[in-house]
């Protein structure tokens, strides 16, 4: 099956191919979106062509992705080239790389003041000069989602034009992809989606803690397409005890502090068991409930 | 994950990858997924049921046989939908999965038109956000629970009251805006998460505050302190005595009926009299009502008759001796048939238990055979009044008035639902004749419930409804992610009335 489109209503469209779900929206005017909309399908159909033919080399060790071609390959390897000290594979930029490439399309020459490709949870932004666009925080991804209903949102950011951010991402243990930690949610701010989405799964991995009501199971054994192989991937984490859950925050702020000292992220906000940590600038730009 | 087959999708092609053992290869797009059983692919909407690829759909349809017996037959021959009236007039678009538009001025996710019995109609579905909404709760039996207006609590946490008892019944009212978002949160969060399990028809633990631990599940039988309970009493002790009267004349000389409500004594009672019973006069405790029915004999409790009674003889005040006689035949029983003792008189007046002739214990049995096997049953009721409205018409009180003129026809997962008279649109639905699973939660923390509009499509144009945003069935079927399930034969098809006007 190709790549499909629908309407979602007179703003947004949704663009699906495989497992690549977009929600778009163009704002401007209305020659100039209609002419986004198109410039970004046309684009956006052979996208997922184009990491397949790559898919092995996508799935391995990131030091080892040399030599890409796709133009969304590039960017997940960028994206977590400053991670590879530790285990990670471009797969964890995926999402986000792809939100970037598709924003590119739709913005095109500039004709449209402020644009978005939402990919599953993690976004790729355009901001005109003086726009802004207001987002919402879910900490529990699983509990939001469950039935496909209408998700209720625990906090908001702004992002101004004038803060360094263009890409959000979330991940955690409940999400779509397979966490090494036990954070409900790592929301992340950084200044593009693929780099905010290898971010996100970074400092997921760091929200971490041993204790006896976490389940965790070999990747492979889980996840037939994994490109995690034997690592131990989260698959329940029960009720933990304050300390506990103090502790795996304090872990995954520490890494995301790092992140933010080295200027790989702007923010971000951990989630676990009804707990906040917020680290870097996201404080001053968000409202959590 | 749930999965279902799905009778529309396309069979894999001929040129399938070769898969490794267990697994299969998804071709539904290039990633080419290996698929283990039981497992899905990246995008989650594919996945390997037992060996074959189906689809994991979100929204709800069901199907109706043209036997009516309820079984999911694929569209002809296997064949992708044609889009053919025949194949419409089978089709029914639930809430299910649907989703919900916000703000709520917006259409409806799905405005689905087909054509029904040559007539062209439309039903408006969506998924309700309730926070206004509550489970009744109906447990068959006479034990005692707990007293009425006491706390029903689940993990500490106040989760609903316990409301009268009825016939045979302890009704419970679990739920309700106060519990789910009048309280701390963590009440609301336990509240909505027992309300979502009754809903869907899981089992769910409740303890009643100075009462019973009960495990409540809809269509099922309660457990009450671990013990299951197996009957609902034939009727009250009087009520018992009034049917079975007839039947132990001749066979025994006084019957006592052990009754929380109403304990019966058989020849005291306007059904002995009528038979021209001789006085028995055996006196039990409690507050005479009529002549042969007495209130409170014992407390209640989880014995005999859902009194607190196991000894039957712990209600006998006294024995008439200027009535009794010796060889009195006595026999005790409960509302159910479950306990029972038989006693004679001895030549001073005692009653000493003796083996129950044949001719009576048959009418004990027959006692416990009319009785009807005691379940649990759950209603949903839920207030759509407000601006779910708005999703299906821009101006709301048509909706509501179409609806109270029977126009509109109300269902939640296609199951018939009772509309509460007088303001607002309140629907109350029976959980057991709605999909498994059709409930959801929001973390409001509120219940999500579907809940479809039908009417005619011309009803639908006159008040005011979002008509741009109506879209075919085939439409719907080509273009939405769904999965296919039987359509219950005991509900009627919403499509058939109460629009009366079908010719």
């Amino acid at each position: 099956m190709g790549p499909t489109r629908a309407r979602l209503d007179a703003q947004r469209w949704h663009f699906q191919h495989g497992p690549i779900d977009l929600v778009l929206e163009a704002i401007g005017a209305d020659a100039a979106r209609a002419a986004a909309y198109e410039q970004a399908w046309r684009r956006f159909a052979t996208v997922l062509d184009e990491l397949v033919a790559e898919l092995p080399a996508l799935r391995g060790e990131v030091a080892g992705a040399t030599d890409l071609r796709g133009a969304v390959a590039r960017r997940m390897v960028a994206a977590c080239l400053p991670y590879r000290e530790l285990f990670v594979t471009p797969m964890a930029a995926v999402a986000g790389a792809v939100a970037e490439e598709i924003l590119g399309a739709l913005v095109g020459d500039g004709e449209v003041t402020k644009a978005y490709v939402n990919n599953g949870g993690d976004i790729a932004l355009h901001l005109g000069v003086g726009e802004s666009f207001r987002i919402g925080l879910v900490a529990d991804v699983d509990r939001a989602t469950r039935h496909g209903h209408r998700i209720a949102v625990d906090g908001t950011f702004e992002v101004a034009y004038a803060l360094p951010v263009r890409g959000v991402a979330t991940s955690g243990w409940r999400g779509r992809s397979w966490s090494l930690g036990i954070a409900d949610s790592v929301t992340v701010l950084a200044a593009t989606a693929a780099a905010a989405d290898a971010a996100a799964t970074m400092v997921a991995n760091a929200v971490n803690v041993d204790h006896p009501a976490i389940r965790r199971r070999p990747a492979v054994e889980v996840d037939d397409n994994t490109d995690l192989g034997r690592l131990p991937v989260t698959v329940d984490v029960g009720s933990l005890p304050e300390d506990a859950v103090a502790t795996a925050l304090a872990n995954g702020a520490r890494r995301a502090a790092e992140l933010f000292a080295r200027g790989l992220v702007w923010g971000a906000v951990i989630v676990l068991q009804s707990r906040v940590r917020v680290v870097g600038g996201v404080a001053a730009a968000a409202r959590l409930h | 994950m749930t999965t279902h087959a799905d009778p529309l999708s396309e069979p894999p092609g001929e040129d399938a990858l070769q898969a490794q053992p267990g697994k299969i290869v998804c071709n539904a797009c290039p990633v080419l997924c290996q698929i283990s059983a039981g497992r899905a692919g990246a995008c989650d909407r594919y996945a390997n049921v037992q060996g074959a690829l189906a689809r994991v759909d979100p929204l709800l349809l069901m199907a109706r046989t043209l036997d009516g017996q309820g079984a999911v037959v694929p569209f002809a021959g296997g064949a992708p939908w044609d889009g053919s009236v025949a194949a419409q007039a089978r089709v029914f678009v639930t809430g299910v999965g649907a989703g919900t538009t916000y703000p709520d001025y917006k259409p409806a996710p799905f405005i689905v038109s087909s054509v029904q019995t040559d007539v062209d109609m439309v039903t408006v579905v969506t998924e309700g956000i309730f926070s206004y909404c509550s489970f009744k709760v109906k447990i068959d039996t006479d034990r005692y629970l707990g007293p009425e207006r006491a706390p029903v609590r689940c993990q500490g946490e106040v989760v609903g009251h316990v409301t009268t008892m009825e016939y045979g019944s302890q009704m419970l009212s679990i739920g309700g805006v106060h519990h789910l978002t009048g309280g701390s949160k963590k009440e609301g969060r336990v509240t909505c998460e027992l309300m979502l399990a009754l809903g869907n028809r899981q089992p769910v633990e409740m303890q009643i505050e100075g009462g019973t631990q009960l495990v409540v599940q809809a269509g099922h039988a309660p457990v009450i302190n671990g013990v299951e309970e197996k009957r609902m009493r034939v009727g009250c002790g009087s009520a018992t005595i009034g049917i079975f009267a007839q039947q132990w004349q001749g066979h025994v000389d006084e019957v006592v009926v052990v009754d929380d409500h109403i304990t019966g004594v058989l020849s005291e009672h306007q059904a002995g009299r009528f038979l021209d019973m001789r006085p028995g006069g055996i006196k039990v405790i409690g507050r005479k009502s009529t002549p042969g029915r007495y209130f409170q004999v014992a407390n209640p409790g989880l014995g005999w008759g859902g009194t607190d009674i196991t000894d039957p003889l712990k209600i006998i005040k006294s024995i008439d001796r200027r009535e009794a006689w010796p060889g009195e035949r006595i026999l005790m029983v409960s509302t159910t048939g479950e306990d029972y003792a038989y006693f004679v008189l001895d030549e001073r007046l005692c009653m000493v238990p003796a083996e129950i002739p044949a001719p009576v214990m048959k009418v004990v049995e027959r006692i416990g055979e009319n009785c009807e096997p005691a379940l649990c049953t759950v209603l949903f009721l839920g207030g759509a009044g407000g601006s779910l409205r708005a999703g299906v018409t821009e101006n709301p009180i048509a909706l509501t008035r179409s609806i109270k003129g029977l126009l509109t026809r109300v269902t939640c997962g296609g199951a018939p639902a009772y509309i509460w008279p007088g303001g607002g649109i309140m629907v109350m639905a029976d959980v057991t004749r709605m999909p498994q699973d059709a409930f959801g939660w929001v973390p409001t923390p509120a219940i999500v419930a579907p809940i479809e509009f039908t009417l005619r499509r011309s009803d639908y144009a006159a008040l005011g409804g979002h008509m741009d945003r109506v879209r075919p069935l085939a439409d719907i079927l080509a273009h939405e992610r769904h999965r296919v399930v039987g359509w219950d034969a005991a509900n009627p098809w919403p499509f058939d009335g109460p629009d009366a006007r079908t010719p």
